[in-house]
């Protein structure tokens, strides 16, 4: 029974690192149609952000506040991405809007760029992060002990889309956005500047990636290359879930995590992503618009 | 129209911008061909690679380095390569060998074997050298194999590997089977349990090690819990970690290869597993890692290795102050950072012994001694692996290694495990190959 529980848990827990991941690109790719390879390496970015923070508390601040970094740099990580973001958009994608191939290569090259700028910056080897006091060790939950850290992932996940659903469904700002990610052409008409609507959508998206970086941090390898081992499951869960749809982003992450856990405690790590992989291609043969799709009367 | 007008000027700026850069990047690839042919420039410029050189083969010697300088070994092999480098200075510096100045030439192996094994050519016959320093995985030499001994070329491969190979052409300066898992799994047997967890990355030295460990295992009469294999760059281990529960281990056998060690580790701790809980030994885990891992969470645990940072002899002493001094004061040495040091010089001792570098000569003289930081090495001209001193390390608050064990004389290697007769198996199929 408590094997069950556990691994029920750790399903969760894979399932709320999926989301994370996947929520930037839910917003890039499947609310603005760009296919962002350079997804990964903002998450590097917000990996590396929550790394400089350390540094500087380590060097600068009493060792008494120390672990205020962390609270610190989820914020931070979320600004400095959100700017690259901002900036990629700026002198690349805006030009290869509707333009899904190219735009995949433009992406790939400028992850390509990011990866050896953080290798020049950083150095090659991966750089260690001291994980703050209040998130080590493990709690009491039903009879089992599980990780506090994993706790505060599925935590801050859950706040990540609250404020994300909130600011979509709820501000102007996030109506206007999904006029514009809906019909571009009717939204322009009745005045909304799509320009603007454009850097902002793909700036939140990311910052959200940067977010996921600074958590990443926690539980695994901060490194220039680490958003290469992130980006395929990112695309996978959004395009199971369906493009343009946070809902079907949400249970497909939870899905996906839950499936995996259990092919790997059923079988081995390996053939447990080969299984999921296998499980992946028969459904999308079934439902190839994923999980859930946006209804419109557009034309493709 | 204006609107119109704007776009246009906007774009004019964005192309010029684009221009600039473009410009910029090729006059810093210029700057890299003349610092190819000027010696200490070159030596400070890691990713200038794949440049023309231009040899004087009466006053310069060509050698090939070859390591992945991109990709996702970068991060263990531009240390490695950085220490041949220092190496080759500092022959350089004491008049070279034969009388003649070494010219690095630097390719970039991006982590790929199949680059490796084109760029292995590349060296071979169009910059024509006699010899390559190079390599990290299993794979990548592999790869490099069938392309030195077609060329008949050399080359030293400086990281400890699953063994059963000896090729003519191939020095091997990391540790065989019998200079890192066999002692470090007897001791294991002795000081830390009998109940051993394997748990590997899924690819070759992971599982052959495992091959080998499990028929010592048996051997001993002790018994094997579970043995799990995850792909590289693996980052999730609760399942693992909740399997590691279940069986209760008293030694986890770590080869887990790459970033994923961070992963393990980091969750490992996270899951209230400590040191007095569980041993873990790894073989892939050195200096550098433990960098990128966090000390806090390795601590208590072991490495089996030849070198450490802390190894006392008045050579190592040296040596980590120069590669500090070249470096960086925060950077650290390692086991295959060692080995890459050494086997340059190795290969320049065997040359000054044979007169020349021309590959049968060199073989044939290389059976030489030198002091490397880690304690004399020796090769062994039946196999071409080196005589090393095993050394059993238990990691610090600090991230540095405190010996804990050694064999206090250099061993000879075995690659195929010909003294072990519980081996005859492993050796039989896996040769065979």
């Amino acid at each position: 029974m408590e094997a069950i529980l556990i691994q029920a848990f750790n399903g969760l827990s894979l399932g709320s690192i999926l989301l994370l991941i996947a929520l930037g690109l839910a917003i890039t790719f499947g609310l603005m149609k760009v296919i962002n390879m350079a997804h990964g390496e903002l998450i590097m970015i917000g990996a590396y952000t929550t790394y400089v923070m350390q540094t500087i508390f380590t060097q600068y601040m009493p060792a008494g506040l120390f672990d205020l970094y962390f609270i610190l740099a989820i914020p931070c990580a979320f600004i400095v991405a959100a700017l690259v973001g901002m900036l990629l958009e700026y002198t690349v994608i805006r030009h290869l809007y509707g333009r899904p191939l190219d735009s995949l290569l433009a992406t790939f090259g400028v992850g390509l760029i990011l990866q050896q700028t953080a290798r020049s910056i950083f150095g090659a080897p991966n750089v260690g992060i001291v994980s703050p006091s209040f998130l080590e060790g493990g709690m009491n939950v039903f009879g089992m002990t599980v990780p506090v850290t994993r706790i505060f992932i599925i935590g801050l996940v859950v706040v990540c889309l609250l404020i994300l659903a909130f600011y979509l469904y709820k501000t102007n700002s996030g109506r206007r956005t999904r006029a514009v990610m809906q019909n571009r052409e009717m939204a322009s008409c009745v005045g909304i500047s799509t320009r603007r609507v454009d850097i902002t959508t793909f700036a939140i998206g990311a910052g959200i990636a940067g977010v996921a970086g600074a958590i990443l941090t926690l539980i695994g390898p901060i490194g220039p290359a680490i958003g290469t081992y992130y980006i395929v499951d990112a695309f996978m869960v959004v395009v199971v879930g369906g493009v343009g749809m946070l809902v079907g982003t949400v249970v497909s992450a939870f899905g996906v995590g839950v499936m995996n856990t259990l092919f790997e405690y059923w079988t081995d790590a390996s053939m447990g992503k080969v299984l999921i992989f296998v499980l992946i291609v028969l459904f999308l043969q079934w439902r190839p618009s994923g999980l859930f799709s946006l209804r419109t009367r557009s034309l493709d | 129209m204006k609107k119109g007008k704007k776009t246009e000027h906007t774009r004019l700026i964005a192309g010029f911008i684009g221009l600039v850069c473009f410009l910029l990047m090729l006059t810093a690839c210029g700057d890299g061909g003349e610092a190819a042919s000027d010696q200490a420039e070159a030596q400070m410029h890691p990713s200038e690679t794949g440049e023309e050189v231009n040899i004087d083969e009466s006053e310069q010697i060509p050698v090939g380095i070859l390591h992945s300088l991109s990709g996702t070994m970068a991060m263990s092999e531009t240390s490695v390569y950085e220490a041949e480098m220092l190496a080759i200075k500092e022959i350089n510096e004491a008049g070279g060998v034969l009388g003649k100045e070494l010219v690095p030439i630097v390719e970039d192996g991006a982590s790929e074997p199949n680059i490796f094994s084109e760029r292995a050519a590349k060296l071979l016959q169009q910059d024509e050298v006699d010899v390559i320093f190079g390599g990290w995985t299993s794979a990548s030499r592999k790869a490099m194999l069938p392309v030195v001994e077609d060329n008949n070329g050399l080359l030293f491969y400086p990281v400890q590997y699953e063994g059963m190979e000896a090729s003519p052409n191939i020095f091997y300066a990391g540790a065989a089977p019998n200079q890192q898992i066999v002692p470090a799994v007897d001791w294991l047997l002795e000081n830390e349990g009998t109940e051993f967890f394997l748990l590997g990355s899924d690819y070759v030295f992971p599982r052959v090690a495992n091959q080998i460990i499990k028929a010592q295992l048996e051997e001993n009469g002790a018994a094997l819990v579970d043995e799990q294999y995850t792909p590289l760059g693996h980052t999730d281990y609760n399942t693992v970690i909740s399997r590691i529960r279940e069986s209760e281990p008293e030694v986890i056998f770590n080869t887990l290869n790459g970033d994923s060690n961070v992963a393990f580790f980091k969750q490992l701790a996270d899951a209230g597993i400590t040191s007095d809980d569980v041993t873990v030994l790894s073989v892939s885990v050195a200096e550098e890692e433990i960098r990128g891992i966090g000390a806090d969470v390795l601590a208590g645990h072991y490495a089996s290795w030849n070198y450490y940072q802390t190894t006392d002899t008045p050579e190592n002493e040296e040596f980590v102050a120069k590669y500090k001094e070249a470096y960086g004061d925060d950077r650290v040495t390692g086991d295959p950072i060692e080995a890459g040091y050494f086997m340059v010089h190795l290969w320049a001792q065997a040359v000054e012994a044979a007169g020349t570098t021309e590959v049968d000569a060199v073989r044939e003289a290389a059976a030489i001694e030198f002091n490397a930081p880690g304690g004399p090495v020796v090769i062994d001209s039946d196999n071409q692996h080196v005589y090393k001193t095993v050394r059993i390390g238990e990691v610090g608050e600090d991230g540095q290694f405190t010996e804990v064990w050694n064999s206090d004389e250099p061993v000879k290697p075995d690659p195929f495990l010909e003294e072990y007769d519980w081996a005859s198996d492993i050796s039989g199929t896996l040769a065979g190959e």
